[in-house]
């Protein structure tokens, strides 16, 4: 339960960061979104990698994929719309190539895992178990479940349990399992409840939200896969909006309150507060990173000023406050 | 790769040249990093900006002495026409110097440098490099009309060896550049070819090369939104040293590749042989 803040600014070097992660914490609640700083060689070269809270991976499946021809991205209003098709070597290739140079430089890595069935979910935690670096896993609900028409597993709360279910099972009891949702379902709620039934530790959200840009010269569909995931800050309100209806949830006694990772838009520690005063216990930045690859770092400083500035000491006293 | 450095980075200069833009930038320890090929993102309307997505651009000149880069693009959509609107003194963020440089023989080469458009800018540099090292260029620049050419008296500064091409006659030849590509290969016996623009002029150069027996490095102009390997977005079908192709990001196993390893007719589609193709249900 959050408190009152106290009155006045704080000096932002006393703002105690610890943030809440699956069971346990985090030393400061920045990770990066998936998909958005790929395996973290990149990023690294403009910001030491063991400063955030973590560092979320591209979506790793269990074997390579090419991903979708290009083009693969459009340009929108504050945002873009992006149609990869999750391109990857697999998950041998990252445990074997990507994992063990992310923990030589510390980094916190929260592994996002998928499948096209609820095996190769649990596939790839499997996989992950034991390996030095790695603090959870992010199951990335929004890959088109084969077994089930294509439909994709985040649409629908039993599927969404099966993968959390499957997943947890298999996964080393010490590392969380956070369930990434998505906001484009009648309601969220109903499957962050099924998540959290089914052993989610966390949840993430919210994933891209589904678009579809039209080139007006070829008056075709601008993405080789015709519709793409929309991100940036134009769907922030969209995610601030999840993320305090779950939360909201949770208070309730809906269900049992886990730790959220908050995602959409966030491209200053301003919009990393909404979130917080939403109900997230950490955030994600992502498509700010192409724009300034810096901004992970850039939004922990200022998210640390912005809660010394409006007097609150400890990160977890700002979690859900609007709320209040 | 080269290792990136973000500034940010002041006007020093925004003036027409021909139909395009000559923009020179001054920022703190960057130009020293750049080697031929190498090239720059940057954000457009500063840190509120609705356009995300930042704008890269193959460096022109770097001058370490004073600090600075220098580009030239054109106006091809609002990202362009907001940047055309800067004036010298305004301050643009900067990630340079990016991606793999051209790849140069050592010791002296007689080099045909083939462009299309500004996509000639990265090419001067290059020129200095290898008559640097001994060896003579040739250049054949090519364009739709004669305004869109860019940097023909430069070429000729250099050397008498210049081919100048218009689609439509105005100047030059008329035609595209590929067409005295062969001919000239042969007048000036070159031992490398490189090439820079659009894919359909990368294709045909690499083509012609490789049926001359001739190296050939070729310099992609992909739609990249990051610049610095995250997004995923510019890849293109590319043999790898083990005989494997992959999707590689041109901005950062490219942009610069040898013109051989690059599948230019499958670039905008999934190879069936690719790594991955099965998962995407291509066979």
């Amino acid at each position: 339960m959050a408190t009152t803040p106290r009155l006045g600014a704080l000096d932002p070097a006393a703002v105690d960061l610890t943030a809440p992660f699956g069971g346990g914490t985090l030393p400061n609640p920045v990770s990066t979104a998936s998909g958005c700083a790929g395996y973290g060689r990149e990023i690294a070269k403009f910001q030491p990698l063991a400063e955030l809270g973590s560092i979320t991976t591209r979506t790793i499946m269990p074997y390579p994929r090419a991903g979708r021809a290009t083009p693969r991205m459009a340009e929108t209003p504050s945002g873009m719309l992006n149609g990869i098709g999750l391109q990857g070597s697999g998950i041998e290739h990252f445990v074997e190539h990507e994992l063990p140079w992310l923990a030589e430089r510390g980094a916190r890595v929260l592994v996002s895992i998928a499948g096209e069935r609820v095996e190769e979910f649990a596939e790839c935690a499997r996989l992950l178990n034991g390996r030095p670096g790695v603090i959870g896993l992010e199951a990335n609900l929004s890959c088109p479940d084969v077994d089930n028409r294509g439909l994709v597993f985040a649409c629908n709360p039993a599927t969404s349990y099966d993968v959390v279910q499957a997943v947890r099972e298999v996964a080393d009891p010490v590392l969380p399992v956070y369930a990434k949702l998505t906001a484009d379902v009648t309601s969220i709620t109903d499957v962050a409840k099924a998540c959290v039934k089914a052993g989610a530790d966390g949840l993430s959200m919210i994933n891209t939200l589904l678009g579809i840009v039209i080139d007006t010269d070829t008056l075709r569909p601008h993405l080789t896969g015709t519709s793409g995931g929309l991100s940036g800050p134009a769907i922030r309100p969209v995610a601030v909006r999840c993320v305090h209806q779950v939360h909201a949830a949770m208070r309730a006694g809906e269900f049992a309150a886990v730790p959220i990772l908050g995602m959409g838009g966030i491209r200053t520690g301003l919009d990393a507060l909404q979130f917080v005063l939403a109900g997230a216990s950490g955030v994600a930045v992502g498509t700010a990173i192409f724009n300034d690859p810096s901004a992970p770092l850039r939004v922990l400083d200022e998210l640390r000023a912005a809660l010394a500035a409006r007097g609150f000491a400890e990160l977890t006293d700002a979690i859900g406050y609007a709320h209040q | 790769m080269a290792h990136p450095l973000q500034r940010q980075a002041e006007i020093v200069e925004l003036s027409p040249v021909g139909g395009h833009h000559r923009l020179v930038l001054r920022a703190e320890g960057i130009a020293e990093r750049v080697l031929p090929g190498h090239f720059v993102a940057v954000a457009v309307g500063g840190p509120d900006s609705s356009m995300l997505l930042r704008r890269s651009f193959f460096i022109h000149r770097a001058d370490p002495t004073a600090e600075t880069i220098e580009v030239v693009f054109a106006e091809q959509g609002r990202g362009t026409r907001e940047l055309a609107r800067c004036r010298p003194g305004d301050t643009l963020d900067i990630v340079a110097p990016l991606g793999n440089a051209f790849s140069v023989p050592s010791g002296a080469v007689s080099a045909l440098l083939v462009a299309g458009g500004y996509g000639s800018a990265p090419m001067f540099a290059l020129a200095d490099l290898i008559r640097a090292q001994g060896g003579s260029v040739g250049f054949i620049l090519g364009a739709a009309t004669g305004d869109r050419l860019f940097g023909v008296e430069e070429a000729r500064a250099l050397t008498p060896d210049v081919l100048v091409t218009t689609e439509d006659g105005s100047v030059g030849i008329r035609g595209r550049v590929t067409l005295p590509l062969t001919e000239a290969m042969r007048a000036i016996e070159a031992g490398v070819v490189y090439a820079c623009g659009p894919t359909d002029l990368l294709e045909a150069v690499a083509e012609t090369a490789t049926a001359e027996g001739v190296r050939c490095f070729t310099a992609v102009e992909e739609d990249m939104a990051c610049g610095i390997g995250v997004c995923m977005t510019c890849v293109l079908p590319v043999v790898g040293d083990d005989g494997v192709s992959r999707f590689a990001r041109a901005c950062v196993e490219g942009p610069c590749f040898d013109g051989s390893r690059v599948r230019w007719d499958e670039v905008g589609t999934i190879p069936a042989d690719i790594e991955g193709a099965a998962a995407m249900g291509v066979h």
